[in-house]
């Protein structure tokens, strides 16, 4: 768990790292801690995973991946795992997860985002995802994204 | 979409990767790519001005510190849709949203500091659009990479 100054650290740094010489020593300042002591503290949140790491996000539409489909699936319950496993070793999924149905009108309990130039791309992709899944997979769609509503991150 | 130069490029597939630890970090990359930091620093506040990166510096994962992330999605009348993403969009816990082309129409990811902050979050939205939201919580994560190159 974290204390006080993690939770500080973690509010002054969730908007993005100042863009100076020194981003690092420029949060310790605001803190009032050491500069050592706010990398030693980022560095330990990057070894538990409360960072997943430190970096860029980039708009995917605005760097070529104008097609993004969140490909999702109904497999059964006792092969979720396994083809979950494989689906998310496909090196074009990005994002991989089990999720609950909502019947009647939600099926779905795996999903797995796919990225693409054009929606032809993402479909290809899809139906490779189709393939592995065979049989386990009952009944499937694909929900492309047409716009960006917000794209902020999270806030404490 | 933007003009992005070589250089760009190259700079946005470096930055997804591990962003170093040091006293001076813009250096170190730009070293790397052989620039020199004060043009890094323009490159990099130029994207996030122009919003080809959305954002640039640590991402939490907020469950980790006891939090929790939801996926949950929207049915929204077409003639209501501007209003009611202004009306899901200002709530801060609303971390990213994207409009998707099915029934339910509004898929967005809830990020609480606490657990019980989800369900707070969902009677709200619920309350101020009048619409259900269906919350689709991960049960398991498979697989994670939010890198992605350069392909414009």
């Amino acid at each position: 768990m974290i204390d006080a100054i993690d939770r500080a650290l973690i509010v002054a740094t969730q908007d993005g790292l100042p863009l100076v010489s020194r981003p690092y020593h420029a949060i310790a300042g605001r803190l009032g801690i050491a500069p050592e002591e706010a990398m030693r503290r980022l560095a330990a949140m990057l070894d538990t995973g409360i960072i997943r790491r430190i970096g860029a996000v980039p708009n995917h539409y605005a760097i070529g991946w104008t097609a993004n489909g969140m490909t999702v699936w109904d497999v059964p319950d006792e092969a979720i795992d396994e083809a979950g496993a494989a689906v998310g070793a496909l090196a074009f999924v990005t994002h991989c997860y089990r999720r609950p149905r909502a019947l009647p009108e939600w099926p779905y309990n795996l999903f797995a985002m796919v990225h693409g130039s054009t929606r032809d791309e993402v479909r290809d992709k899809a139906m490779v995802i189709a393939d592995l899944l065979g049989e386990r997979c009952r009944s499937r769609d694909i929900l492309f994204s047409s716009r960006i509503l917000k794209k902020s991150g999270l806030r404490i | 979409m933007p003009e992005l130069d070589a250089v760009d490029r190259r700079l946005i597939d470096e930055l997804q990767g591990e962003f170093p630890l040091c006293a001076e970090p813009y250096a170190e990359v730009a070293g790397k790519l052989g620039l020199g930091e004060e043009e890094l620093l323009q490159r990099l506040d130029r994207l996030l001005s122009r919003h080809v990166l959305t954002r640039f510096g640590p991402m939490y994962q907020i469950e980790r510190i006891g939090g929790a992330f939801t996926l949950a999605a929207l049915a929204v009348p077409e003639g209501r849709y501007e209003e009611v993403a202004a009306q899901v969009n200002a709530l801060p816990q609303v971390a990213h949203n994207y409009r998707r082309e099915h029934t339910l129409n509004m898929w967005f990811v809830l990020a609480t500091e606490t657990p019980d902050g989800i369900g707070e979050a969902i009677a709200r939205i619920e309350r101020t659009t009048g619409l259900k939201v269906r919350n689709f919580p991960k049960e398991r994560e498979y697989f994670v990479e939010m890198k992605l190159g350069v392909r414009a």
